[in-house]
């Protein structure tokens, strides 16, 4: 076990220039979010640009579209082991690791936004449940972490040790892992549904919006990062199994934007005030003299992106086409943070319960601190990835020197 | 180094999210593992206020009093407000800021009062409402206000959403935080239909020649950065027995603001709500809330 340690940290460390480049950058930003943390931490919440208007922004905003991505692991888990797709079964532990990133990073979202995250312990001695939404949560995320975590440890340490898998071992964690991912998103749906004071929210269409949603952006995300991995390093992730996520993007994208109609027809058509926070985003609200349209190009821009990528992957011959299919994931990976990030949280408190408008946009400190948090999980991902490719490929292993020889992955 | 002193310098590099570092060993300490109020026995509860209260002694040089008291059998605290009389003055505000000590920068207010246009919508949207009117004299003409605190629901969202159970309803109908507990995720004012809970972006300040020092556990006691607070009826007042009026309602120039028990069939909120023809905010949200709009005229 010490000979393994020893042996990970030194693949950890070995890298071309472009590796330590990257290192250096996302260190740069972890150190600079970390600064920025702590001034917020000594000053209050009230470094960020939230209020009590808008008392939720840009840190809940990113934890929702990070639960979003959680989503990809489950996408890669039904074709592999259910329907035993073999170019998606040699991927699925990359999946899996992005699951336990983007899990890891809503955690950190959600500690940053709290006004005394030293206390969050206190929802262990006394959860509110079942009553609050807030400790179901808790629960499923970190219970997808849990299971995602174990099968990404238990395959590498059969793979580490020359073996394969075993798929009674597995089962039991495919099968929670499947109705799991869809509980951490219904969950944080039904979190915000919840709420009868906030009209925008309170609407039967959030969660399964939110499902499918989901099921656009972990994956296109996913697409990305494979592709990636495959150029720096010498994984090998079949061009078969790119396509085939991209064919789920392109019906999951079909729903989102089905959906996302159903929901704009029903409150331009009916006009009852419940309207105004779906009128503040698309065209901005008018109050006391002063047109209030923050968020109305985002808006627009994730309206245009989410079409176009949809375009682009329902028709085959540019789905193919890798250039145009990579534009397509960018699109949908834009244009879903912006929907299901701030443009689904700071609508829910606009205008807010007694009628005011707080035009809402992050502060630098709370870009600094998203950005400090998404470079440790890009940090964790690298990581993991790291670790997994020369255990693969038999080069990582718990078998002594010397009684080694290169095994087949799967 | 010692496990003590790491976990001390430990505690003291994280406790700049809430504790004053120049707290003493034991203090720290003892704040960081505050049990939950409502688990605490009466002996516990003294010995958590005289800490606060030599804390913020040590802190100001001000002697503070922090009262524990339960609420008082067979009362149940009800609201009136008549919009016929007020005149939008916000005499009420500023009461209750100097009551509760509310922090002064940042401003932290648990009252808003609305000002409408006669003939405008109003009542279940209040998106017309003005809420930073500024006229040299009030009651502007041709406008009418209405003034928003807690409501104090019978069904009140917010404590169904708090993830700790920092917020409850006690035995006499008021909705409180217990400061300490409070985690400061915010969900509750997510859920809030009323705009009544606020939060503490900074650290609040009040001038200590000007902290009431008369206070309660569960109400004006000193606060701290990164928690919700609320108006609690001004439990100080209202749970001393005999009770005071809370300080809007005693302030109140025009005599808009009714209080009293709702179990007491004589009471001033029970006659109102007997004579006059009342409504309560956002009904349609089944918040059931003890605080009731009228018109006298």
């Amino acid at each position: 076990m010490i000979e393994f340690t020893k042996d990970l940290l030194r693949h950890l460390m070995k890298g071309n220039k472009l590796y330590y480049a990257w290192l250096s950058v996302l260190g740069l930003f972890i150190a600079a979010g970390a600064v920025a943390y702590f001034g917020q931490a000594d000053k209050g919440l009230i470094v960020t640009n939230m209020r009590d208007q808008v008392s939720w922004g840009f840190y809940i905003s990113n934890f929702t579209f990070f639960v979003g991505v959680a989503a990809a692991a489950v996408m890669l888990v039904i074709p592999s082991y259910i329907y035993n797709f073999k170019p998606i079964k040699e991927i699925v532990l990359f999946g899996e690791m992005i699951a336990v990133m983007a899990v890891i990073m809503c955690i950190l979202f959600v500690v940053a936004d709290m006004g005394k995250p030293i206390y969050a312990w206190h929802i262990m001695l006394h959860p509110n449940f079942p009553s609050s939404l807030l400790v179901w949560d808790v629960i499923v995320l970190n219970g997808y972490l849990v299971i995602n975590l174990s099968a990404v440890l238990y395959v590498l340490y059969r793979a580490a040790q020359g073996k394969e898998y075993k798929m009674s071992i597995m089962w039991p964690i495919v099968f929670l892992s499947i109705p799991w991912a869809f509980s951490i998103h219904t969950v944080t749906a039904f979190l915000y549904n919840g709420l009868s004071s906030r009209p925008f929210w309170n609407a039967s269409i959030v969660a399964p919006r939110f499902i499918a949603s989901a099921l656009c952006s972990g994956p296109a995300l996913m697409i990305l990062v494979f592709q990636i991995a495959r150029k720096v390093s010498d994984v090998d992730v079949s061009n078969e199994a790119i396509q085939k996520i991209a064919e789920l993007i392109a019906y999951a994208m079909g729903l989102n934007l089905f959906l996302y109609a159903a929901e704009i027809f029903k409150e331009f058509y009916s006009q009852s005030i419940h309207l105004a926070p779906m009128d503040y985003l698309f065209f901005g609200l008018e109050k006391g003299g002063i047109h209030h349209d923050v968020l109305v190009p985002f808006t627009w821009v994730a309206l245009c992106f989410n079409v176009t990528a949809f375009l682009i992957f329902v028709m085959p011959g540019m789905r193919r086409r890798f250039t145009t299919m990579n534009v397509a994931c960018v699109l949908v990976l834009i244009g879903v943070y912006i929907e299901k990030g701030m443009g689904l949280i700071v609508p829910g408190f606009i205008p807010d319960t007694l009628g005011e408008i707080y035009d809402y946009l992050p502060s630098a400190t709370e870009l600094l601190v998203s950005a400090g948090i998404w470079s440790i999980g890009a940090l964790v991902y690298t990581i993991l990835m790291k670790t997994a490719i020369p255990i693969y490929k038999g080069e990582l292993s718990l078998i002594p020197k010397g009684q080694r020889r290169k095994i087949p992955v799967h | 180094m010692k496990r003590r002193d790491f976990i001390k310098s430990a505690a003291i590099g994280l406790g700049g999210l809430l504790m004053p570092v120049d707290k003493s060993d034991a203090s720290l300490w003892e704040t960081f593992f505050q049990k939950y109020f409502r688990e605490m026995t009466p002996e516990e509860k003294k010995k958590v206020a005289q800490r606060l209260e030599k804390e913020y002694k040590d802190k100001t040089g001000v002697q503070i009093n922090i009262k524990t008291n339960e609420a008082l059998p067979g009362v149940k605290f009800g609201y009136g407000l008549d919009l016929s009389r007020c005149i939008g003055c916000r005499r009420c505000v500023y009461a209750c800021v100097t009551e509760n000590n509310l922090s002064r920068n940042p401003q932290v207010q648990y009252i808003t009062v609305l000002e409408f246009k006669n003939g405008e919508k109003w009542v279940s949207d209040l998106e017309e409402s003005k809420k930073y009117y500024d006229h040299d004299t009030v009651p502007e003409p041709g406008h009418f206000y209405m003034p928003v605190q807690c409501q104090q629901c019978d069904n009140p969202p917010c404590v169904k959403v708090c993830p700790t159970k920092a917020t409850w309803k006690e035995p006499d109908g008021i909705v409180v935080v217990d400061y300490n507990w409070c985690i400061g995720c915010r969900y509750c004012m997510a859920a809030c239909p009323y705009g009544a809970r606020k939060f503490n972006w900074g650290e609040p300040t009040v001038p200590p020649d000007q902290f009431n020092p008369d206070t309660h556990y569960l109400g004006n006691r000193p606060k701290f950065k990164g928690h919700v607070e609320k108006c609690t009826f001004c439990i100080q007042r209202t749970r001393e027995n005999p009770g005071r009026y809370p300080a809007c309602v005693e302030i109140c120039p025009v005599g808009a603001r009714k209080f009293g028990n709702l179990l007491d069939p004589e009471s001033e909120i029970s006659r109102c709500i007997e004579t006059k023809r009342v409504f309560r905010l956002k009904e349609e949200l089944n918040t059931n809330p003890s605080f009731y709009y009228f018109f006298s005229l």
